[in-house]
């Protein structure tokens, strides 16, 4: 049975074991020497665990009684989170490197985080959902702190860890209120004992407090206070990781949760996503106009962007699974090549985060300004750009559910949003001149900006096959 | 009465007394005394229940760790125990208030306490009749939640690479032992015999 068992998770497990490994080998040469050399080491583990999965996996596998599956939709999950942890590492060393924080632990805390969201994605019990959750967490606390003589820094690690701490004390009060009323933690015995209709109220009660939990973990809005101050205080390739991977990593858990826990139930969760959609989707829009430092409007910004793929799960159907899926690889694409823009972003070496010194960045360099100007009107939704479909697949799977009402607040909410990302366009266009940027250093960096660049105009022919596997993902986890 | 109804009073007493003692006792040093005793009777109720291992649990990690951790920070720590007591007068009357609602609430709870009809046949079968609680609890969790555990264990990896890699600082301007430089270290280099006249000094 274990054999059977372990194959299943045998990513995780080599995952695990490299990480480990490389803990070892590196505590016992060269330390934060060879730190380089083991960010692009994991970054390449990562790829190739990433092929691995998409080519190999196949059908539905579910291991240790129901805590672990291992199905399309996992794996189209755990493809992403790994393609953009291995983004971020790359497009980051150089950025750790010339700050001297580049420890060797780094790359090791980034690959056990990962595996934690590889198990979240996966999880079939609650245990194994907070195991996996707290894994996760418990590194991006760690590393948003890296830089601990800055004051920001471990201001946003200790704000991080507090606040992400009483989130899964709401979480795992939730938890235990459903495992009291179901009698057992796995999701498959969830869904038989809430039935069809009308949530027992100790259960509805639960799934309450582990939404609030989950709600935390993706920055919806009421849960969002901790992000602009953690986006802004981490290092910025963290902060890069931080807008990323996760995000999918705790969107594909609340998938989990609602559908395989609480697919019966749709009518009495419904409305608290739609809510938690709306309030993240004006907020971010809303709050990101004041905003000057560019950490914190991407913050804000994926707030509301969170609020977008939340109505993607709010309507309920194949379709809105389906819609979340792409709208965040679509959104995991933007940022990372927005990320790799900002981390270019220096003043005789030195960070320089201020929206106003791109003023008339076109003038100097206008290949990399036209690029941020397509992952801008991307990010904004503006149509010929991918971010525009991926906004039209969740509000036409909002639409179809019957929530038309979140489908215009979120047109209503997207024209909003769209001044400051078009504000950064006119300040790179048309702004007053100012002192120029440094030229970029990083190749990655620029390689990386380029590419998800040309993904935003190039993806809308056909979204590079994305939308065929999101779509047997969300036939997998619905049936 | 039974050899173990007596026992049972016997701990249980106890328990209470130690439990009274820790609070009441004015030397803080006592009042771990007390509390070391309030473990290893409730250990002995343990036994008392079949659950041998729990019993072993208490006493290996409450008595001989966290308390013991207990009585060297009291010894070691100059806590002014009389300051921190001071208070006490102040805030009776709200200690007792929230005292008696906790008693109402517990109360009211046993007034309406209901045993569901199979709740002491399964109470009485906890355990599998053909393992010793320690086995079945093995069997539980390194079998049927294997995967948990080693996640947890992945967790407290985590933990500890996080704990140093927030605290420790390689400090260049200290005194560091060196082994092998002391071991390979000569006599001969490292003594200097110098023949001191009687009354003329070096």
């Amino acid at each position: 049975m274990i054999q059977a068992d372990l194959n299943i998770i045998l990513p995780e497990i080599l995952l695990a074991l490299y990480a480990m490994g490389a803990l070892v080998g590196v505590v016992y040469t060269g330390k934060d020497k060879m730190a380089g050399l083991l960010t692009w080491l994991t970054a390449g583990v990562f790829v190739l665990l990433a092929i691995w999965i998409g080519a190999s996996g196949s059908g539905e596998n579910v291991g240790f009684n129901g805590m672990f599956h291992d199905d399309a939709f996992s794996r189209f999950a755990k493809v992403a989170i790994l393609l953009a942890g291995a983004a971020v590492l790359v497009m980051g060393q150089d950025y750790m490197a010339r700050r001297r924080i580049a420890r060797f632990e780094y790359p090791v805390l980034m690959a056990l985080a990962t595996v934690g969201m590889m198990t979240m994605v996966s999880a079939g019990d609650l245990i194994a959902l907070y195991m996996g959750l707290e894994l996760q967490s418990l590194a991006l606390y760690v590393v948003a702190s890296l830089r601990r003589d800055s004051v920001k820094s471990t201001e946003a690690g200790m704000k991080y860890f507090l606040l992400g701490a009483l989130s899964s004390g709401l979480l795992l009060y939730g938890a235990s209120l459903v495992y009291g009323f179901a009698g057992t933690t796995q999701f498959a015995g969830i869904i038989q004992a809430a039935g069809d209709d009308n949530l027992p109220l100790g259960l509805l009660f639960g799934l309450t407090f582990v939404i609030s939990g989950l709600a935390f973990k993706v920055s919806a809005v009421p849960f969002h206070m901790w992000t602009p101050d953690v986006y802004e205080g981490a290092p910025t390739p963290i902060t890069a990781f931080f807008a990323t991977a996760p995000k999918l990593a705790a969107m594909g858990l609340f998938a989990r949760v609602l559908f395989d826990a609480f697919g019966g139930v749709v009518s009495d969760w419904q409305q608290i996503i739609a809510l938690l959609s709306a309030l993240s989707m004006f907020l971010g829009a809303i709050a990101a106009i004041g905003q000057r430092n560019i950490k914190r409007l991407m913050a804000y910004s994926s707030i509301a962007h969170m609020g977008y793929a939340l109505m993607g799960l709010a309507a309920g159907t194949a379709l809105g699974v389906e819609a979340m899926l792409v709208y965040m690889a679509i959104y995991l694409t933007m940022n990372i090549g927005t990320f790799a823009f900002i981390l270019s972003m220096e003043k005789d070496g030195r960070p320089m985060l201020d929206i106003d010194a791109l003023n008339m960045y076109a003038k100097r360099s206008s290949g990399r300004a036209l690029a941020m100007l397509f992952l801008l009107f991307s990010l904004a939704g503006v149509p010929p750009f991918l971010g525009f479909f991926g906004k039209l697949y969740v509000l036409r799977a909002a639409f179809d559910a019957g929530l038309a009402w979140l489908a215009v607040a979120g047109v209503i909410a997207s024209v909003i949003g769209a001044f400051y990302y078009l504000r950064i366009v006119y300040f790179m266009y048309f702004g007053e001149e100012r002192d120029a940027l440094d030229p970029p250093r990083s190749p990655m960096q620029q390689v990386l900006l380029m590419v998800s660049a040309a993904v935003m105009l190039l993806g809308v022919v056909n979204f590079f096959g994305v939308d065929t596997a999101a779509q047997a993902a969300a036939a997998a986890l619905l049936q | 009465m039974t050899m173990a109804a007596m026992a049972f009073w016997l701990f249980a007493i106890c328990v209470i007394a130690g439990g009274l003692f820790t609070v009441i006792s004015r030397n803080p040093v006592h009042s771990v005394l007390w509390l070391i005793l309030a473990f290893l009777s409730s250990a002995g109720l343990f036994v008392l229940l079949g659950a041998e291992f729990v019993a072993m649990l208490l006493i290996i990690v409450y008595v001989g760790a966290v308390a013991v951790l207990f009585l060297f920070v009291v010894m070691m720590l100059d806590v002014d125990f009389a300051e921190l007591k001071a208070g006490m007068a102040q805030y009776m009357p709200l200690a007792l208030l929230i005292g008696v609602i906790l008693l109402m609430q517990l109360g009211m709870a046993f007034g309406v306490w209901q045993f569901a009809d199979e709740a002491q046949a399964l109470r009485g079968a906890v355990t599998p009749t053909d393992a010793h609680n320690t086995e079945a609890l093995g069997l539980i969790l390194y079998d049927q939640y294997f995967l948990l555990f080693q996640l947890a264990g992945l967790i407290l990896l985590v933990a500890m690479i996080g704990a140093i890699v927030l605290t420790l600082r390689h400090r260049k301007d200290i005194k560091r032992q060196n082994v092998l430089e002391q071991m390979w270290r000569d006599p001969a280099d490292a003594m200097e015999l110098k023949d001191v006249k009687p009354g003329q000094g070096l």
